[in-house]
């Protein structure tokens, strides 16, 4: 059963070079001189982007995280994934999370669209073996013909982002992250696109997707999540 | 407490397991930074083969020693140096040059330096063409602790490994280290035995090269290379480094390992 179960969960950003205590000298010099300017180094300044939260989310949620620019959705979503642990409170996630943050992170455009699709599969934990049976179905979706043996530069940035898609909506997870509602490629693209990441959504157990759409959101998701200021301002569920 | 020492202990397994992803970045960057060109990853060796040419004879000379010998001490020297101050420098940016992938993907940090290690060796191995072209061409008095070898790479590769950690957590918080660490790393090359080896210092003088840690990360590659006697002193410090530092920076790596994210 996936899980995700947030309590009392906090993240601050520590902001250095605002005190100047970010050179290796001025803490030197904070130890040396004691007192005074000790005190200026703990009054470090930080950023609280996410303000005490507690959340449970269930098998069969659909989670929209609305909000201002700024209000900690990115934030949220990245804790979720674990990139960042959270500076205070707890946070449970449970099953198989894929990230759809960051989906062409390692791409290498000297290398070929095919050893990239290796390379992709590989940073989101999948065996050789693994890819070895997707290729086919990426490169085929991807719609980039010959140009899979050729190198990435050659691409032009919509194939190399339908490539990007294509690896990774190419296997099912328990729990998915989403920043924004993904769409890559011209106007035919899109509708295969949308197609396909609506399938693989509604095949994972849980989803969380941080959106500007109101559209989108009312279509997908059955529990609203409005955060402001890092706070959690109102929950709505359908 | 306790869990935040279990916790670095599971990014270090962790870490280690996903060697498909450490060992492949690591061929990665450098296929990329030789992409394209004709001879690629072999300009590694050809660098380090003109430099050993040029300066062998030369400095043989100059400093009075039996050139042969001198040229057999220099290459093996240089080649060990090359591996371990480009771990080094390379240190201060293994995560804040990873800021990308952090700040993206959820990865054992430990990832970062599994895969700076990996790529050195594998540059290091590179150049061990240039030691089998000067031990085949100048053959060393015997081969008879040959099998210390890769004790010794171990040895020195474990300590490469906590250092870079520990650098690179440091490098992460305080931005001044990385400038500080090249620093050092480029008077190091001077004051080390390797363009001059330890014998040529006056007894009384011996001290300069006993008192320098990596004066025996040299010795415990170089020795059982050059069929050199064995050199007790270089495998005890070495050992007792790798223990310390390891211990040390696992404490650290404990406390700090959450906030590296933050920190870039």
């Amino acid at each position: 059963m996936p899980l995700v179960k947030a309590g009392h969960l906090s993240v601050d950003f520590p902001i250095f070079g605002m005190t100047g205590n970010r050179s290796f000298k001025k803490s030197l010099m904070n130890i040396a001189t004691g007192g005074a300017l000790a005190k200026d180094a703990s009054n470090r300044v930080t950023v609280r982007a996410l303000d005490d939260l507690s959340f449970e989310f269930h098998e069969g949620d659909r989670v929209g995280l609305v909000g201002h620019n700024g209000s900690g959705k990115s934030t949220l979503l990245q804790v979720l994934a674990g990139i960042y642990e959270p500076t205070s409170g707890t946070l449970t996630v449970e099953g198989r999370v894929t990230s759809m943050l960051g989906i062409t992170l390692g791409m290498d455009f000297e290398a070929t669209g095919l050893d990239n699709i290796y390379l992709r599969g590989r940073l989101m934990g999948f065996d050789r073996s693994v890819v070895d049976a997707l290729v086919e179905d990426i490169a085929d979706f991807a719609g980039i013909g010959e140009f899979l043996h050729l190198p990435m530069r050659t691409y032009s940035s919509g194939m190399s982002m339908r490539l990007a898609f294509a690896v990774a909506t190419s296997v099912e997870s328990e729990i998915i992250l989403m920043d924004e509602w993904l769409s890559v490629g011209d106007a035919d693209f899109v509708v295969k696109a949308k197609a396909r990441l609506t399938s693989l959504v509604d095949k994972a157990r849980l989803v969380v997707i941080a959106s500007h759409d109101p559209a989108m959101i009312a279509d997908q998701c059955n529990v609203v999540i409005h955060l402001e200021h890092g706070k959690i301002v109102s929950v709505t569920k359908n | 407490m306790n869990k935040s020492y279990s916790k670095a202990f599971l990014d270090l397994q962790k870490g280690f397991s996903m060697y498909g992803i450490w060992w492949g970045l690591a061929w990665q960057e450098i296929k990329q930074r030789y992409s394209r060109s004709v001879i690629g990853p072999f300009w590694i060796t050809l660098s380090t083969g003109v430099m050993v040419a040029a300066m062998g004879p030369l400095y043989g000379v100059l400093l009075g020693q039996n050139v042969a010998g001198y040229i057999q001490h220099l290459a093996v020297s240089l080649i060990i140096w090359s591996f371990i101050s480009g771990s080094i420098n390379e240190a201060g940016s293994v995560f804040v040059g990873a800021e990308g992938y952090i700040k993206q993907i959820a990865l054992p940090l430990s990832v970062y330096v599994y895969k700076l290690i990996s790529r050195n060796l594998l540059m290091l191995a590179h150049n061990t063409t240039v030691v089998f072209v000067v031990l085949f061409l100048l053959p060393p008095k015997n081969f008879e602790l040959i099998w210390m070898l890769p004790i010794g790479l171990v040895l020195v590769a474990g300590n490469l490994f906590w250092m870079a950690l520990l650098l690179g957590m440091l490098s992460a918080r305080f931005r001044d280290i990385p400038q500080l660490v090249s620093n050092i790393v480029q008077v190091a090359f001077f004051l080390s035995p390797i363009i001059w080896s330890a014998e040529m210092l006056p007894p009384g003088r011996r001290y300069v090269a006993d008192f320098n840690p990596l004066f025996h990360f040299i010795e415990v590659i170089r020795a059982p290379l050059l069929g050199e006697p064995l050199h007790m002193l270089s495998w005890i410090v070495v050992a007792s480094l790798l223990v310390i530092g390891s211990v040390s920076t696992f404490v650290l790596f404990a406390r700090f390992r959450a906030r590296v994210p933050y920190w870039l």
